[in-house]
């Protein structure tokens, strides 16, 4: 017998009992039988019981034992009051899958080390710049001929590996008619064995693969997008699939787990950088980062500073050939800039940085919740300890020793922590995977690994015992310093629960503030962005990316456009180099009545065809729109913002601009339009100098220039604009095979991607706040309640005595509403202190505003008064006649 | 009469003793056969005995079983395990040592 058999038997006690009773029962038998005296046999047990006991604590895990029969009484408990124990599991099966769900996120997110050799030695290279405010920022992308001096740098120390950012690129394994999307990283052929990677099929791609600009066709699949795209066929190795002007030959899958080194997005193929051939010489084109693996013993500081010297020294080498140097603190601090190398063992992506600062806030509200849940339990059980307080007293009478007590409330307290944990993991699993999709700008899904493995596990397990410990400790403290004499009397000291009560009141009131005030703050944030003025009315416009072969005539284009403009339910269509608002951006010096170019403040360029402004419904303040046949850079509309900045807010009409073209050669350009702004890019930005040019354009030597990209504007009669999205697609091609419309998309959801994050965090902070507000009306409608019951007998006498029922209002409510508003005050404190964690993610909005500070405050106030409500007419309507009888 | 459980842990070794010779006794029997070949001297009293019977099998020293006596009554039987016989000659010599060696003071003093 072992530890299994005392386990075993602390599950089925009554077997053991009545074992034990049968082997003393006939050793007294055998006495008798002896000759001994029956009473006297008995006797000489002794204490019978305790003998039995003793011999059971043997055999028993005793302390497994009294854990298994507070479990039951628990339970018996639990289900006995099926309304507070409903509340308290649901309030907190709802914090505690909000808080694991975050987890999730955040540890996918953020913590996760990727799935290769050693992730704690790789670092990625950023540096210090100065964004167009002069604010300082960090950046990491690179150079081609800076890595290949930076690698030469640190030789013998680290391995440097340039990994480009993840982009979505349109291959095809047969005809252009089968043209697909999948997720392309460059990586420097030795990447994969630096990584420590391995594959599952063919080979990786290997340092020999990486030495020739174009001259190594070669990719290696993710096993997820083997998995999808060739349902895991073996035979997918020497398949060969064409992307841009290069033929690629599959040469590899990797073993499933690695999905890139961009968190948030998996990537489908791996290429070598060399394949990237217009980049690899060119000292101005950034388009990877630098990674850096230290080699075992090195220190990265050391590492560091070579990296920097090197960057510098190249930078220096570069400033020199610059004609116009711009701002001087810019030149400085370009020759200075800080480098750092930061862990990349998460993995590094443009996600993680929008999104970084947003989840760790949505964490903390979602701990607050948490923490106003946890309250709220202690409170539905502190007020139940009194109901209890007779049974504690009673066991304390026949000798339960406080740990004993403590253990039984615990237990109790624990399986509500178990159950509400089980809930809170469904409740996890499904809102996490809802809460990536809604990060998902359109077209450009994130995708998360979100695995419930052991550390998911361990944190839900971790946080049930500390959730426990919190709600559950306090009262069970109480609830075992119980005085026997004082509550078998029933006249324990009612004051000192109440005091507890109302601190937690107080506590939930604060921390339900704070989540309200952030929320609040992000919603006004939110809104303010959403109704950013855009120009132009952006509803039921169709957007088609469109891409030729080769640069086609602007006959071929027009033709298309003439094509559109017939479709039946068209409006109106045009042209554009692309949408505005599409996050691309030209932009170029301007000269113009005696300005010249402002290297911080440059100008936008967009090419577009007549009939655009028409489309977009830009209105016209002066001159005309562009003519047929009118090219760049003869003509030129421009936008009120550049009026102001150029003509001094003067009719620029009849005037001339010049622009820079290749080669630092001017071009001069009539302005024959002036239109009302419009937004060009971000909405957190102030509308910029825009100069709008035609979409037709001649070359330096004045030749007509084809074009191989552009966007159709499709302004659609019907309410939904994607109802007609498949007919365009087919009128562009048709007759015009070498058209081809890669993407299609709608100007509205281009504007609301442009607030996804604001709107993610509106949303939840919103849920998380209503949740909080219900939590904490809960807490106090509980804890009114428990005071007017605890009160009855004096109410009734007060009543008795005449007192008037506004009196026993105040009497009732006092105490809780100064508890109420103490916390808010707390609150309030806690949010215009926490403003500056939250700025960054702010838009034009201030915790010191009024708006954001009212808006908790009527809330909570009018919640709590609408939970006070029942309570508080209760305690009026107390029968002093019948309530005295009874007592 | 002298209470066994002054003195440490013997107990325990006749019981082992017992078993050892005449396997198969149930509690009661342990308790006359310890008084009889004592002479009376020692008793062993049920609030001792069966704590330890129970706290020895669960050490693994000895097992137990249900039979069916000829009376009909049911009764549970002891017996030793190899455990229990390593543990017996163990503690049979540490007996011997410690006896040994009190006599000796005894003698000495």
């Amino acid at each position: 017998m072992s530890i299994w058999s005392r386990i075993a038997h602390a599950f089925r006690p009554g077997s053991l009992d009545r074992e034990l009773e049968e082997e003393l029962q006939s050793h007294i038998d055998e006495a008798v039988e002896s000759g001994r005296d029956p009473e006297e046999a008995r006797r000489a047990f002794g204490r019978f019981l305790q003998t039995r006991e003793q011999s059971r604590d043997i055999r028993v895990a005793t302390w497994l034992d009294s854990l298994r029969a507070d479990a039951v009484f628990g339970w018996r408990q639990i289900v006995k009051r099926k309304v507070t124990s409903g509340a308290a599991i649901l309030s907190l099966a709802l914090a505690i899958g909000a808080c694991t769900s975050a987890f999730r996120l955040v540890d996918a997110m953020l913590l996760r080390p990727l799935p290769v050799a050693d992730p704690g030695s790789l670092f990625v290279l950023r540096y210090e710049v100065l964004d167009n405010d002069d604010k300082k920022d960090t950046a990491d992308s690179f150079e081609y001929p800076l890595f290949r001096q930076l690698r030469t740098a640190v030789r013998g120390q680290a391995e440097v590996m340039a990994i480009s950012y993840a982009s979505q690129v349109d291959l095809t394994f047969g005809s252009d008619e089968e043209m697909e999307k999948a997720y392309r990283q460059y990586v420097s052929g030795w990447t994969f064995e630096t990584l420590g990677l391995r594959p599952e099929l063919g080979r990786l791609l290997a340092a020999n693969d990486d030495t020739k600009p174009g001259g190594h066709p070669y990719a290696v699949l993710s096993h997820d997008f083997w998995k999808r795209r060739f349902g895991g066929d073996r035979n997918v190795i020497g398949r060969t699939f064409r992307q841009g002007t290069s033929t690629y030959e599959i040469v590899g899958v990797l073993t499933a787990g690695f999905t890139g080194t961009e968190t948030g997005t998996m990537t489908d193929l791996f290429v070598p950088t060399m394949m990237n051939s217009k980049a690899i010489d060119n000292p101005n084109w950034g388009w990877f980062r630098t990674w850096v693996r230290l080699k075992p013993g090195v220190e990265g500081e050391q590492v560091r500073q070579k990296l920097r010297a090197a960057m510098l020294a190249s930078r220096q080498e570069k400033a020199k050939a610059w004609k116009s140097p711009g701002a001087k603190h810019r030149t400085e601090q370009y020759l200075n800039a800080a480098v750092s190398l930061e862990s990349a063992a998460a993995g590094v992506s443009g996600m993680q940085q929008t999104y970084r600062r947003s989840m760790i806030i949505l964490g903390v509200l979602v701990a607050l919740v948490l923490l106003i849940a946890c309250a709220n339990v202690a409170n539905l059980l502190t007020a139940q300890a009194t109901a209890r307080a007779r049974e504690m007293a009673l066991r304390v009478s026949i000798g339960a020793g406080r740990a004993r007590l403590l253990q039984l409330v615990l237990m109790e307290s624990a399986l509500l922590a178990i159950i509400a944990s089980a809930l809170g993991g469904l409740f996890a699993a499904w809102s996490a995977p809802f809460v990536v999709s809604m990060i998902n700008p359109p077209d450009n899904p994130a995708r998360l690994v979100l695995p419930a493995d052991w550390r998911v596990l361990g944190f839900a397990v971790a946080l049930a015992l500390a959730v426990t410990i919190l709600f559950g400790l306090a009262p069970a403290l109480r609830a075992s310093s119980v005085k026997p004499a004082s509550a078998l009397k029933g006249g324990e000291d009612p004051h000192s629960k109440r005091r507890l009560m109302h601190a937690l009141v107080a506590a939930q009131v604060a921390f339900c503030f704070l989540v309200h005030f952030v929320a609040g703050m992000f919603v006004s944030s939110f809104d303010r962005l959403a109704n950013q003025p855009v120009g132009f009315p952006p509803d039921r416009l169709v957007l088609l990316d469109t891409q030729a072969k080769k640069d086609l005539p602007q006959g071929t284009w027009d033709q298309a456009l003439e094509k559109l403009r017939t479709v039946a339910g068209v409006e109106s269509a045009a042209l554009a180099t692309w949408p505005l608002m599409s996050g691309n951006a030209w932009t170029s010096g301007v000269w113009a009545n005696g300005h010249t170019p402002d290297r911080e403040q440059p100008v936008y360029f967009l090419g577009v065809s007549p009939g655009w402004l028409a489309t977009m419904k830009i209105p016209l303040l002066s001159g005309r729109e562009f003519r047929l046949n009118e090219a760049n850079p003869d003509f030129a509309i421009v936008n009120e913002a550049f009026a102001r900045r150029y003509f001094a807010g003067q009719d620029p009409v009849g005037r001339t601009l010049e622009t820079s073209g290749a080669k630092d050669k001017r071009f001069t350009a009539q302005i024959v339009g002036l239109v009302r702004d419009a937004r060009y890019g971000e909405l957190r930005e102030a509308i910029r100098p825009t100069v709008y040019v035609p979409f037709n354009s001649k070359d330096d030597n004045g030749v007509a220039k084809g074009t191989d990209w552009g966007a159709f504007i499709v302004r659609t009669s019907a309410k939904d604009p994607l109802q007609l999205a498949s007919v365009l697609r087919r009128e562009v091609s048709s007759g015009r095979p070498e058209l081809r419309v890669s993407d299609i998309s709608t100007q509205d959801a281009l504007i609301r991607s442009k607030t996804l994050r604001e709107r993610m965090l509106a949303t939840l902070s919103m849920f998380f706040a209503a949740v909080a507000l219900l939590l904490a009306s809960v807490g106090l409608y509980g804890v009114l309640d428990y005071s007017v019951i605890q009160r009855q007998r004096e109410i009734g006498i007060r009543l008795a005595l005449g007192a008037r029922s506004n009196d026993i209002m105040r009497r009732v409510t006092t105490e809780v509403f100064s508890m109420l508003i103490f916390g808010a005050f707390i609150g309030l404190a806690l949010g215009i202190a926490s403003e500056r964690y939250v700025e960054t993610l702010l838009f034009q909005v201030k915790a010191l505003q009024l708006s954001v500070m009212l808006w908790p405050a009527v809330t909570i106030l009018g919640a709590s008064v609408l939970a006070a409500l029942p309570p508080v007419f209760r305690a009026v309507h107390i029968d002093p006649a019948s309530m005295l009888r009874s007592e | 009469m002298a209470k066994t459980d002054s003195l440490q842990g013997s107990l325990d070794l006749m019981v082992l003793k017992i078993l050892s010779r005449r396997p198969n006794l149930h509690g009661y029997a342990i308790m006359t056969a310890i008084k009889e070949m004592s002479d009376e001297v020692l008793r062993v009293e049920e609030g001792s005995l069966y704590p330890a019977l129970h706290r020895m099998e669960e050490a693994g020293w000895i097992k137990a079983s249900w039979i069916t006596k000829d009376t009909g009554r049911r009764a549970r039987i002891y017996e030793l395990t190899t455990t229990g016989k390593n543990q017996l000659s163990s503690e049979e010599a540490r007996w011997q040592a410690v006896t040994a060696a009190v006599n000796q003071v005894l003698r000495m003093a």
